[in-house]
């Protein structure tokens, strides 16, 4: 196979996989936000505890993570035609990757939330400020950058999820692989999809550590860790870490004089 | 302006139940900076909860600035009626780990309160901007709370208290993550506030320096009761008060038998006096000193002394009487149980 004939083939199936994976992953953070965040409000000592709810959206989420995505494809196949009015194509994917992502990035956004110190929640609550006032001015800002980075495995796995949308005739990366570079024994096509894809996922993850860390206004941020992989791209990218350190310092040496 | 009537929390948990608060009557007077002392675990935290209903009492009421706030709408923790978060609104918290958004400017997080309020933004700015030069702070208007040492933390934080124009601080051990110095400019701040603004400052706190420096009135908490309550300078010249020990310890065991042991408290004119020598060349008699105490509360000299006359109490009923002449205070000290254990004044009164 020669590169001219691979190319309008990696091409579709770049746009392919953008598609399913951009309003996947678009639908899954809509969904998963609310979700996440009522997990976190009604658990036990919550702003808004409330056992039966907890428990029954618990067990939603717990049963829906634990189908296997290609089974939920094809559960949903009746739910995907009502929707989408079809059931092969890169729209009829969408609906299972949402659906199985939106369980996914709930969990991950109620350990963000819960991360959030009780403290600032009974802080605003001092102030007169609602249930709502609370999530949106508190767990939400507050845990912003650990949302975003969250973002980012979910769109990850979605990708990966992707893969298996090719048994509905939904296209992408991954089906490529699978259907030239494996069944056909193309293995340069393969191994130019799969470089592809690791270097969509390197740049995805790059620019959520990059957003999250943007975001992050604390001394020593709950998503640093994570950087320590990529610390050197970043200093590469012209932000040494000790540049950092350096203001809080600075800013120590100032202080006496401001204390009366 | 803060009344609690016989306040309550029980707390409920897997068959258990732990009484933080029981049966607490607090009167705050209105402009008074009052200090609620305590050992961790004798219901501090929870009554400063319970007076802006962060917590809601089992049972008693709280009533702030001649509000009700029992009585307000609102059953479990966050279902609380509009009513309620208006009246939380015109009472300031400040926290002991500061509490404030890291996600937010240190002006944000002062106009917090205001955004809550609904005031217009410009208005925000200019409010959030005046109360952080009140508390000294106005160049770190763009900083965010990561980059501030504790202390000025707790500026920001009494800032934003203040933003919605409460009559009444609410203190919870505001000065405890912070170092000595560190203490002393806060507790300064918040007497300022209290003096410029007419502030009611309720706090509670472990460190008896804080309520030595600035609190007019004190309780003394144990076991979520209220053991003894009332301002500072009357608990000091109560009799066997034990906040007033606990303010001024003075310890020391008497040389040998036959001593009379008295704890003297000077107060205001008597401080300056130089009560014992003058009783040592009256009497003749050879006095010596235990311990002693000596500190400024609320501007005024107080200090507590501990000192050992020779002879049974009997023989000494002449100079001890000379020393309450002379203004002071004195309460003959029970020694006999030993070396520092817990030295209790014989003259236990019901302190009130």
């Amino acid at each position: 196979m020669t590169w001219s004939e691979m190319e309008p083939l990696l091409e579709q199936a770049c746009w392919d996989t953008l598609y399913m994976v951009g309003w996947s992953a678009l639908i899954a953070v809509a969904g998963g936000l609310p979700l996440g965040v009522l997990l976190v409000l009604t658990d036990r000592g919550g702003v808004l505890q409330n056992v039966v709810v907890n428990k029954v959206v618990g067990q939603v989420v717990n049963i829906a993570r634990s189908m296997p995505f290609i089974i939920l494809m094809v559960a949903l196949i009746s739910f995907t035609r009502a929707i989408v009015g079809t059931t092969i194509g890169p729209e009829a994917a969408i609906v299972p990757l949402a659906i199985g992502a939106i369980p996914f990035y709930a969990r991950l956004v109620e350990t963000s939330v819960r991360e959030v110190d009780g403290g600032l929640v009974e802080a605003v609550q001092s102030m007169g400020g609602s249930t709502w006032t609370v999530v949106r001015k508190v767990l939400l800002p507050e845990s912003l950058p650990s949302l975003i980075s969250s973002a980012t495995t979910t769109i990850v796995a979605l990708i990966g999820y992707s893969a298996m949308a090719g048994t509905v005739g939904a296209g992408g990366l991954g089906d490529l692989a699978v259907r030239y570079g494996y069944l056909r024994f193309e293995t340069k096509l393969m191994w130019i999809t799969v470089a592809i894809l690791a270097v969509v996922i390197a740049i995805i993850q790059f620019a959520g550590d990059l957003a999250a860390r943007g975001l992050s206004h604390r001394g020593r941020s709950s998503v640093a860790p994570r950087l320590v992989l990529l610390r050197g791209g970043a200093s590469r990218a012209g932000r040494p870490v000790p540049e950092q350190r350096a203001a809080p310092a600075e800013i120590e040496t100032v202080e006496p004089t401001k204390v009366p | 302006m803060i009344t609690t009537t016989d306040l309550t929390k029980v707390y409920r948990s897997r068959g258990r139940e732990v009484t933080a608060l029981d049966g607490v009557d607090l009167h705050v007077r209105e402009g008074e900076v009052y200090g609620v002392v305590g050992q961790s675990g004798a219901g501090k935290s929870t009554l400063i909860r319970c007076v802006n209903l962060l917590e809601r009492p089992t049972s008693g009421t709280v009533s702030v600035a001649g509000q009700d706030l029992t009585a307000l709408t609102g059953r479990g923790r966050g279902a609380a009626g509009s009513a309620l978060r208006q009246a939380r609104s015109r009472i300031g918290m400040v926290f002991q780990h500061f509490n404030l958004l890291s996600s937010r400017t240190v002006r944000d997080n002062v106009e917090l309160p205001l955004e809550i309020l609904g005031v217009s933004g410009k208005e925000r700015t200019r409010k959030a901007l005046e109360l952080l030069e009140l508390v000294g702070l106005a160049d770190k208007a763009k900083a965010y709370p990561a980059q501030l040492s504790g202390g000025q933390k707790q500026r920001v934080g009494i800032a934003r208290a203040l933003a919605g124009d409460p009559k009444v601080l609410l203190s919870d051990e505001a000065t405890s993550a912070l170092d000595p110095e560190t203490t002393r400019s806060i507790l300064q701040l918040l007497r300022d506030l209290n003096e410029q603004l007419g502030l009611t400052v309720l706090l509670i706190t472990h460190e008896m320096d804080v309520v030595k420096r600035i609190c007019d009135s004190a309780a003394l908490m144990r076991d979520g009761r209220i053991v003894e309550s009332g301002k500072v300078s009357e608990l000091l010249a109560t009799p066997g008060s034990e906040l007033a020990q606990e303010l001024f310890p003075v310890g020391g065991v008497p040389s040998g038998e036959d001593r009379t042991v008295v704890d003297v408290t000077f107060q205001g004119e008597a401080a300056t006096k130089p009560v014992i020598s003058q009783l040592s060349r009256t009497y003749n008699i050879d006095i010596s000193i235990l311990g002693a105490a000596m500190d400024t509360v609320g501007g005024h000299q107080v200090g507590r002394m501990r000192i050992e006359l020779p002879g049974r109490f009997e023989e000494n009923v002449v100079p001890i009487g000379f020393l309450r002449e002379q203004g002071l205070q004195v309460d003959v000290a029970a020694i006999a149980d030993g070396p520092r254990a817990n030295p209790t004044p014989l003259l236990k009164e019901g302190a009130k």
